[in-house]
């Protein structure tokens, strides 16, 4: 047992015994250490101007991930190196991103500037980026700045990230490994009193215990969710799990059936094994978050979260995934749409926590669409989410999976248009009709801030109609507008 | 690719005018060691104040405020409710009606009821949402056809008449009518609001206020204090951000903040949660526009009838000038004959609508924008086409208020240069070519103009002042009264500073804004910051350079054409001297090397009561070219390409101005698509942070951007170096984006006026699309 947390800060090991349950560290390093560098912009994970950079050692390779202080706990540094705006130019001398940001004239007011100076840097350091335009805006889109329209930034960015790493950490790296990896040990964490404490478990074992001992406690996987409840709705959590030290939760296992992924993976370590299970997953995986939030945030704790605008339930649902869960008590084992009981209410038992997710590779007679609807297209919530898996044999569609996000309190299966669909034929159109009637059977949505109730249907059935046409291959050329984007930015590099 | 300007390609051998050089504090922005008010060392003591409101209530009477949890929570050392307010407790920039702190009456989702004053803001936080706030509620007025019709106004209205439209309307070949709706828009600058107030001896006050306005915040916190304006200073080195959101909008929390100070006697700071600030503050109004307009099958407008109907929210605020503004634009580039515009400044019970960047500019000039589509669409003729047919010219060049378009050349030079080098008309080809091969995505085309007027229409704001000292050691200490927002000012005044005194920028010391420095200043608001501060400045300095040259041609009985100030050196004749001898020598001579500088624009004389006289200084111009496609199935939309020419007279930097340039157009952008400000049928704000109200990305700017600085003879009105105001302007070339939007949809079915209201969410976008399809014949 460790009652400490313990990570590198300026080369430097630092302990600490007094961690709060819910202190972040973004108050950490202003409140605590005056370090005034890392501002906050919003508290809840959507400008960036809180972004400090996480370096960790990925199968003994040391990466930086850009990561939003502001929802990130304290705790949850615990064996990692925190860098920061402060820590980057070397007496006086600019770091080349810095330098690049004045040469480029990216900062006007400069109050988004340490967060983009903290992104850009870890894309400085990220390995084996192609350099684009795309490259930079996809790493940055979760750095909001309302002064430069972003020009500069990227002209930055392309500038100065895309060359081989040559600062002090680069200088440095062989010593932080080593710093890394005597600070990886395989203590449980537990800092606090038994009402009142930041643990964090080293195995499942003595997360089950523990969980079962406290099943009050708040689970936290990448706060991503569970930090706003925090800042922004300032509830009382005071039992914190942190899942983030346990061995073999962080798996993702691509295989001809499927791909496994741990509880503790995150959007950033999956894309790849979903991107190859269907390209428009790919594409989602993108469009959820920023590059900060897919670097903490885990698809255990999108389904965990119960939400009904979660991007990645109604694909996973549409894909036929299966949950598993884990207790003190065994194990189980459910079809993901049976999670799904009510808004806000999950088939979770007390003291069960979500150990992985099995997704099945799409067979070859089997087509896979999805696509995500939102104001913006870049870290925004979805007004409308569909997910569509299309057994068709013999040009004839012989079962139909259908989901969608923000149409109902859960991510919920169009039983209505699946069984209308069943047997529908892809070179008839005039076949797909009662499918799309159906759909205002299987769903009554509703109208808030993000769209209108008709705009959801309306949409909802425009997403049906575009899956097919475009697996029938009636569509005209090209039928959706992030492609036409695509093609701009190849266009103009 | 930007093409970086030449500046080899400007007039004058100059030292630091005309350079790109880097904002002043681009080094501490990226160190992370800028300071803003909320990183300054806090005093020993310091205590966090937020403030607490009826989170459910709309419009009401209060009927009770239950605080007794609020003043029992952990870390809770006072609550503040309107009773504590020593003076007077109104925050309103000019016409009253803006409580401090409520007191029998919710107006407003959002409005302040008490402060909690604590250890931490965290625990300040906590102890604000225990309140139990009973109030009684009243049906609130919340849409602008509420406002109608119970006849309820900020203001009286307001309007331009010139000739008479109704003949107009009837002599024209055909007539067209319409209404649209402009969303307002939410600030979002970075840093929310903030402020930090320090009690000092005998009553008084020292404020850090992240404000555009440190006069008016003075004034606010000396009167809700009842103390002495004297008794106040404020003072701001640098914003995280304004946009027009922190001129009137940052009174409030200095108040509080000083409030606080004055009771607890400590140092107390308020800085709003992104949710309370988005939720408390004003916004860019929303309008309905209604119009009527009637033309010649040519395409040339003959008369105008346009109305305004502004949502202002509770109070007046600065509505009389955004509105005024509004119609102001109401003309875009076009001349029209007969014009009748008129505004309303609707009281609704929302929050108070507010200053921003482009001031009501920019809905006046999109509704102006909407008839010339309509009328092309009509006459199935290239929008750009009517434009060019309607741009002010030598005859036609009055505007509807009496002010001569005296540069109608350069817009014509402009928009054509931009129509050529955005290879516009055989992308309309292209665009047609699409738009015929694919039925579902469709692109739509624009190249729209940026006419807008430089100077307050408050005539009295029209004026600055600067405080220039040189040290005995050569050094400047240099002082005015703007602030900065990120907009560069400190830098452009630095160089023009640095110019007349010949020497090193290094030497000039850059120093906060403080109404104890410079009194009685206007905001720094109106695009006008450098054309007022930095001849302010430069006015000071040459002052006391003129002391030092006369004080050389005693010594060295020279003529005044004999000195030179350049390089950190006097130069007399063939001898130089270092600046900081000639410096020390005047000292002992006992010559001033102070100086107050004070300038006020001319040929201002606009009259708002008769409507007469001229407003501006003069126009900045612009014109963008936007390309956008649409989805028709769910109304997704991307903008493809945008080429930019804007007209800056001659830069005094054109890094800073292509920065203004670029980060206007990507603002207004965001206002015309993607940022969608949502009150629900209870007329509570939805949208109060960024996780549902959505600003553009890096990847919302096309990466086909091509901006441009328009290679001009330079301002005619004799402004600092020939410059041209830059700071609003640019929002409006977005409306290239929003009209290419209208064009797409309006493929759909030509001859039919698509009615997209702003901004064009891929909602809006599908109900125009569909509105379109409903009323064409079946196909
Ligand atoms: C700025 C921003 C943008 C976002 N954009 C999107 C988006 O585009 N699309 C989208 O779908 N979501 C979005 N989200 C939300 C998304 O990031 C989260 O839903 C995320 O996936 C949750 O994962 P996490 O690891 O951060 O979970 P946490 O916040 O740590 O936990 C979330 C919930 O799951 C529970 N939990 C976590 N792990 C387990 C477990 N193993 N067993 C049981 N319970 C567990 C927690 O107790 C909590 O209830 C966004 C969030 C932010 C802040
Ligand atoms: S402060 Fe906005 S993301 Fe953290
Ligand atoms: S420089 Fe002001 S927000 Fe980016």
């Amino acid at each position: 047992m460790r009652d400490t947390i313990r990570f590198l800060k300026g080369g430097q090991v630092v302990e600490l015994e007094n961690v709060g349950p819910t202190e972040t560290v973004l108050d950490y390093l202003r409140l605590r250490c005056r370090q005034t560098g890392t501002k906050e912009g919003c508290g809840e994970g959507d400008c960036g101007a809180c972004t400090v950079a996480l370096g960790r050692l990925v199968d003994g390779k040391l990466v930086y991930q850009p990561v939003n202080s502001c929802i990130l706990l304290l705790g949850m540094i615990d064996g990692a190196e925190l860098v920061t705006v402060e820590d980057l130019a070397l007496d006086s001398k600019l770091h080349p991103v810095q330098a690049a940001m004045v040469e480029f004239h990216g900062s006007q007011c400069g109050f988004c500037t340490p967060g983009f100076v903290m992104s850009l840097f870890t894309l400085y350091h990220a390995h084996g980026q192609e350099k684009s335009r795309k490259a930079v805006t996809e790493w940055i889109a979760g750095n909001l700045c309302r002064c430069t329209g972003y020009r500069p930034i990227v002209d930055a960015a392309l500038d100065a990230c895309f060359d081989a790493a040559d600062d002090a950490f680069s200088w440095r790296a062989n010593e932080t490994r080593e710093l890394l990896q005597k600070l990886a040990d395989s203590r449980d964490v537990f800092i606090g009193e038994s009402d009142s404490f930041f643990s964090s478990p080293a195995t499942l074992d003595g997360l089950a215990a523990l969980y079962g001992q406290h099943p009050d406690a708040t689970l936290v996987a990448g706060a991503t969710d569970v930090g706003l409840w925090i800042t922004k709705q300032l509830r009382d959590l005071p039992k914190m799990i942190w899942l983030g030290r346990i061995e073999g939760l962080e798996r993702v296992e691509s295989s001809p059936s499927g791909v496994l992924i741990g509880a503790m993976a995150t959007y950033e370590t999956t894309e790849e094994a979903m991107s190859d299970l269907s390209p428009d997953l790919g594409v989602l995986w993108k469009r959820i978050g920023s590059k900060q939030v897919r670097a903490s945030g885990t698809v255990g704790g999108n389904i965990a979260n119960g939400s009904p605008i979660g991007d990645t339930p109604p694909a996973l649902i549409a894909l036929g995934t299966t949950l598993e869960l884990h207790s003190s008590e065994g194990s189980r084992a459910l079809p993901l749409e049976k999670f799904f009981l009510d808004y806000g209410k999950q088939d979770r038992n007390s003291g069960e926590f979500v150990t992985g997710l099995f997704v099945p590779r799409p067979s070859s007679n089997q087509a896979f669409r999805c696509y995500k609807i939102s104001k913006r297209f870049d870290q925004d919530i979805s007004s409308v989410m569909g997910a569509f898996r299309f057994t068709i044999d013999d040009g004839t569609i012989t079962d139909a999976r259908i989901a969608y996000g923000g149409m109902a309190a859960t991510p919920k299966r169009a039983e209505h248009a699946e069984r209308a669909l069943t047997g529908a034929l892809m070179d008839d159109p005039s076949t797909w009709g009662a499918g799309m009637q159906a759909l205002l059977s299987d769903y009554k949505p509703m109208t808030d801030m993000r769209a209108s109730a008709e705009y959801r249907m309306e949409t909802a059935r425009a997403l049906l109609a575009k899956a097919l046409m475009e697996i029938s291959g009636t569509a005209p050329d090209e039928i959706r507008v992030l492609a036409i984007r695509e093609a701009d930015n190849d266009r103009a590099a | 690719m930007t093409v970086p300007l030449d500046s080899s390609d400007m007039p004058g051998p100059m030292k630091h005018v005309r350079k790109a050089l880097p904002h002043d504090s681009a080094e501490m922005h990226v160190m992370g060691t800028a300071t803003y008010i909320d990183d300054m060392p806090e005093p020993v003591g310091t205590l966090h104040v937020v403030p607490g409101w009826a989170r459910e209530a709309v419009r009401g009477r209060i009927v009770s405020v239950n605080l007794d949890d609020v003043r029992s929570a952990p870390g809770v050392v006072a609550v503040l409710t309107a009773k504590d307010v020593p003076g007077i407790n109104d925050c309103s920039s000019s016409f009253g009606g803006d409580p401090v702190l409520a007191e029998d009456e919710i107006l407003f989702y959002g409005q302040v009821v008490f402060a909690v004053v604590a250890t931490s803001r965290d625990a300040a936080r906590r102890a604000a949402i225990r309140a139990k706030i009973e109030v009684s509620p009243i049906t609130p007025i919340l849409t602008p056809e509420d406002a109608i019709d119970a006849d309820t106004t900020v203001l009286p209205d307001y309007q331009f008449r010139r000739g008479s439209p109704e003949t107009g309307m009837t002599a024209a070949e055909e007539v067209l009518e319409g209404s649209m709706r402009i969303g307002g828009q939410e600030h979002f600058y970075l840093e929310g609001q903030v402020a930090m107030a320090q009690p000092q001896e005998s009553g008084g006050m020292m404020v850090y206020t992240s404000t555009q306005h440190p006069t008016e915040v003075q004034h606010t916190v000396a009167k809700v204090l009842g103390v002495p304006d004297a008794a106040v200073t404020a003072e701001v080195r640098r914003m995280g951000g304004g946009f027009g959101g922190k001129e009137s909008q940052a009174n409030q929390w200095a108040a509080l903040a000083s409030l606080a100070a004055r009771f607890t006697g400590q140092a107390c700071k308020v800085r709003l949660d992104r949710d309370d600030d988005m939720i408390m503050t004003g916004k860019r109004h929303d309008f309905r526009v209604d119009w009527k307009i009637g033309y010649d099958l040519d395409g040339r407008i003959r008369a105008v009838d346009m109305e305004f109907l502004a949502r202002c929210g509770y109070s007046p605020d600065l509505s009389l000038g955004v509105n005024d503004r509004t119609l102001f634009h109401a003309d875009s580039s076009y001349f029209y004959p007969d014009a009748s515009i008129r505004s309303r400044r609707l009281r609704t019970d929302t929050c108070s609508n507010t200053a921003f960047r482009g001031f009501g500019g920019p809905q006046g000039m999109l509704a102006a924008e909407r008839m010339i589509d309509a009328i092309a669409i009509k006459l199935e003729k290239d929008p750009l086409d009517i434009r060019k047919l309607n741009f002010y010219d030598g005859e036609r060049n009055l505007t509807p208020y009496g002010m001569p378009v005296e540069e109608f050349e350069v817009m014509h030079d402009l928009i054509s240069q931009l129509e050529e080098s955005s290879d516009y008309w055989n992308r309309r080809d292209d665009v047609n070519d699409f738009n015929s091969a694919n039925a579902v995505l469709k692109k739509g085309l624009a190249l729209t103009p940026v006419k807008f007027g430089i100077s307050f229409t408050l005539k009295h704001l029209n004026q600055a002042g600067a405080l220039v000292h040189l040290y005995t050691d050569g050094s400047v200490h240099l002082n005015h009264g703007g602030t900065e927002m990120g907009q560069g000012l400190y830098q452009k005044v630095a160089q023009v500073v640095a110019e007349e005194f010949g020497v090193t920028l290094d030497k000039v010391r850059i120093t906060a804004t403080n109404t104890s420095k410079v009194p009685n200043t206007s905001p720094t608001a109106a695009s006008s910051g450098t054309d007022l501060n930095a001849m302010a400045a430069k006015v000071a300095a040459a002052e006391i350079k003129g002391r030092l040259i006369e004080f050389l041609c005693e010594q060295h009985q020279c003529g005044t054409d004999a000195i030179r100030f350049s390089d950190n050196k006097v130069f007399v004749a063939d001898e130089s001297f270092p600046l900081s001898e000639i410096a020390k020598q005047a000292h002992w001579a006992r010559i001033q090397l102070s100086h107050a500088g004070f300038y006020a624009t001319p040929g201002i004389t606009w009259d708002r009561e008769s409507a007469t006289g001229r407003p501006f200084y003069y126009f900045a111009y612009g014109g963008a070219c936007a390309e956008v496609t649409i989805d028709t199935m769910t109304g997704e939309m991307t903008v493809d390409r945008v080429d930019i020419l804007h007209d800056v007279g001659h830069s005094i930097n054109p890094a800073i101005d292509l920065g203004q340039i670029e980060g206007g157009f990507a603002q207004g952008m965001g206002w015309l698509t993607t940022e969608e400000l949502v009150w629900d049928e209870k007329g509570r704000l939805r949208t109060h942070a960024p996780s549902t109200y959505k600003i553009p990305t890096a990847a919302d700017i096309p990466a086909d951007f091509n901006v441009q600085l328009y290679k001009g003879s330079g301002n005619p009105q004799s402004t600092v170096y020939r410059s041209k105001a830059v700071g609003e302007p640019p929002v409006m070339l977005a409306n290239a984006v929003f009209c290419a939007i209208n064009d797409a949809i309006a493929s759909l079915s030509p001859g039919q006026i698509p009615n997209l209201d702003a901004p064009a969410t891929p909602e809006a976008i599908m109900k125009a699309v569909q509105d379109l399809r409903s009323r064409r014949p079946s196909s």
